[in-house]
């Protein structure tokens, strides 16, 4: 098997967006074959991971584009969402399992990425995101 | 911008405001913003507002859908009401597991049993 094409999609940042890159990546993943269990998992982390980017790193500003450049073939899919955003620190964010902060509305998106997926890594500035799902590994991975 | 439909079906019955969804995917900002208006309208409305909401169409939610729901539990408490969550997919309940909302929310996994669990 060969390595997979990369793909690349360029949005503006609106939140309707997030739709549009939702639906291309998840038809490839739907005609590799992924499970029900890891489309959802996959769906899951680009709404929380592109929505951040456009509200978050760019702050809505429609000038300012989000890019996103994956690969899937039937073992992996790899995802990398870049903004044009100043980048974050995801340490920094409180962990919103602690009973203090388990009625705070927000601070959830950035765990549920990193339980869903396989491997989630930033670059140095953290306006990048990869997100990396194991067709095989489709389980969360349990924060109990 | 047009006024909306709602997205939601509501029957009150007993006291009790009985809440389902319409849509499979509670996953837009604009959407989840615009049940979380109308579920606060609701609340807003009751004295003691007891609310059950039923997933039993839904098969994705964001975080920011968990925050609306947050957002709703807070206000319910404030007004001395209760709210119930009910008929949640497997899949989206490990959401509320790897989040641990379940233990902020009474959820239950038939509308029965979480309407009898009413006080």
């Amino acid at each position: 098997m060969g390595e997979s094409p990369q793909k690349t999609m360029v949005i503006p940042s609106r939140l309707a967006e997030v739709a549009t890159v939702q639906n291309a990546i998840l038809s490839d993943a739907k005609d590799q074959g992924y499970t029900k269990e890891a489309i959802f998992a996959i769906q899951l982390a680009l709404d929380e991971a592109v929505t951040n980017a456009i509200r978050h790193g760019n702050k809505l500003d429609d000038t300012k584009n989000v890019t996103v450049q994956y690969t899937i073939d039937d073992q992996r899919i790899s995802i990398t969402i870049c903004d044009e955003g100043e980048g974050f620190d995801p340490y920094e964010i409180p962990d919103p399992t602690l009973d203090e902060n388990l009625t705070c509305p927000s601070g959830r998106g950035v765990m549920l990425i990193q339980a869903y997926m396989t491997s989630v890594s930033y670059n140095d500035k953290g306006n990048c995101l990869t997100l990396v799902k194991n067709k095989e590994c489709a389980l969360p991975k349990n924060s109990e | 911008m047009t006024a909306k439909e709602s997205r939601l079906v509501v029957r009150e019955e007993d006291g009790i405001i009985k809440v389902s969804f319409l849509d499979r995917n509670i996953l837009e900002e604009a959407y989840i913003q615009q049940i979380g208006d109308e579920i606060s309208a609701l609340i807003d409305d009751a004295t003691n507002p007891k609310i059950l909401l039923s997933f039993a169409s839904v098969e994705h939610l964001s975080s920011a859908a968990l925050g609306t729901l947050i957002t709703i539990n807070n206000k319910v408490r404030q007004k001395g009401g209760q709210l119930r969550l009910s008929n949640i997919d497997p899949q989206i309940y490990e959401v509320f597991v790897i989040t641990k909302l379940n233990k902020l929310f009474q959820i239950h996994e038939e509308a029965d049993a979480a309407l009898a669990s009413f006080q």
